[in-house]
């Protein structure tokens, strides 16, 4: 499931590398270290991020 | 063995829970929900897993993937009644009170007459709360009667439909803080004192947490309070009363501990997988049993 492999992908809002430093799994949470966006890992393969979506009512503990 | 842990937010939670099963040496397998289609008749591919732990941040996805699944006899942590009960704080109360568990006065009301007369029982100051929500979302103090029916006409013209159920709650005077005790299979594993300038003490809202030993009184309250629930793993918010002592205010059925596994010095995800491993191995038996 994961891997030594640093995968490299770039934030959707201000274009800053984003790297994992094991194969992120679908729907994995990132937060861009240039602009701070919250970013949802949309595709594995390629990686592909999206801006995540923003909390809503139902979600919590 | 073969646990399946479901999510629709794949967080820091559920990478530590995915580590410490594959460290237990237990196969697991991560199943975002967003991508499921369910046949509540059939089984099909969730034949393979002896147990399901979910992990959706969604109260809808949790308590949609839990009814179907264990509809279907799989075993899921936590169970959906659990996770229904934990999840409104009416029916929270209500477990508590039964159970004879200490916890803050309440009144309830349909209303927006009945709610005012409950905030004024309750006395000022009184929390407001949404039954159902997390993080400190829309959680109100309210420090008199014209604040009370400033909030209370608020919820009831732009609230959603749950809004109209007013859950009024006795206002602690905490010292600046509450606990956090973290309970698997039964066990208070691990606690956490919250600290905060607000008097919301949610680390969701800005507060400090840092670790607390577990006293008896920690154990038996929190011990007893997630067994009125019925959950098989739960994090209980505890206050400190100056009159009355600690009150237990809320259960938490998909705890977050990230922030407090170096904070307590415990392993949380390793403890939390190997209760649902417990959990497994006692549905592989029974099912043994019965073939």
């Amino acid at each position: 499931m994961s891997t030594t492999e640093t995968i490299q992908s770039a934030c959707p809002e201000c274009d800053a590398p984003i790297s994992f430093d094991r194969s992120p799994l679908n729907g994995q949470v990132a937060r861009c270290p240039d602009c701070g966006s919250e970013l949802e890992v949309t595709c594995t393969n390629p990686v592909r991020l999206e801006l995540a979506p923003e909390v809503e009512e139902d979600w919590g503990e | 063995m073969h646990i399946a842990m479901t999510y629709t937010r794949l967080r820091a939670e559920e990478r530590l829970l995915l580590d410490a099963f594959e460290s237990a040496g237990v196969r697991v397998t991560p199943i975002d929900l967003r991508q499921v289609v369910f046949d509540p008749a059939s089984l099909g591919e969730w034949a393979q897993y002896d147990a399901v732990v979910d992990r959706s941040v969604s109260l809808t996805a949790s308590l949609t993937v839990t009814r179907i699944l264990e509809g279907l006899g799989v075993r899921c942590i936590n169970r959906p009644e659990a996770i229904r009960v934990c999840s409104d704080k009416l029916d929270t109360t209500i477990a508590l009170i039964r159970a004879g568990v200490p916890t803050p006065g309440v009144r309830v009301g349909i209303s927006a007459e009945s709610a005012i007369e409950s905030v004024e029982q309750i006395g000022y100051p009184a929390v407001l709360k949404p039954t159902v929500g997390s993080w400190g979302r829309l959680v109100a103090r309210v420090n008199d009667r014209d604040a009370a029916e400033a909030i209370i006409e608020h919820r009831e013209t732009l609230g959603s439909v749950q809004q109209g159920v007013f859950y009024v709650q006795e206002h602690i005077d905490k010292p600046g803080r509450d606990i956090r005790v973290f309970v698997v299979g039964g066990e208070a594993i691990a606690a956490i004192v919250r600290t905060s300038g607000h008097w919301v003490t949610n680390t969701a809202r800005g507060a400090t947490a840092a670790g607390l030993e577990i006293t008896p009184a920690l154990h038996d309250l929190s011990e007893r309070a997630v067994a009125s629930v019925g959950a098989d793993v739960a994090a209980v918010d505890l206050l400190e009363c100056p009159n009355r002592g600690l009150l237990v205010n809320e259960i938490n059925h998909s705890m977050e501990f990230r922030n407090s596994i170096s904070t307590t010095g415990v392993d949380i995800p390793g403890l939390v997988a190997a209760h649902v491993v417990r959990i497994a191995e006692g549905v592989r038996t029974s099912q043994g049993a019965l073939a």
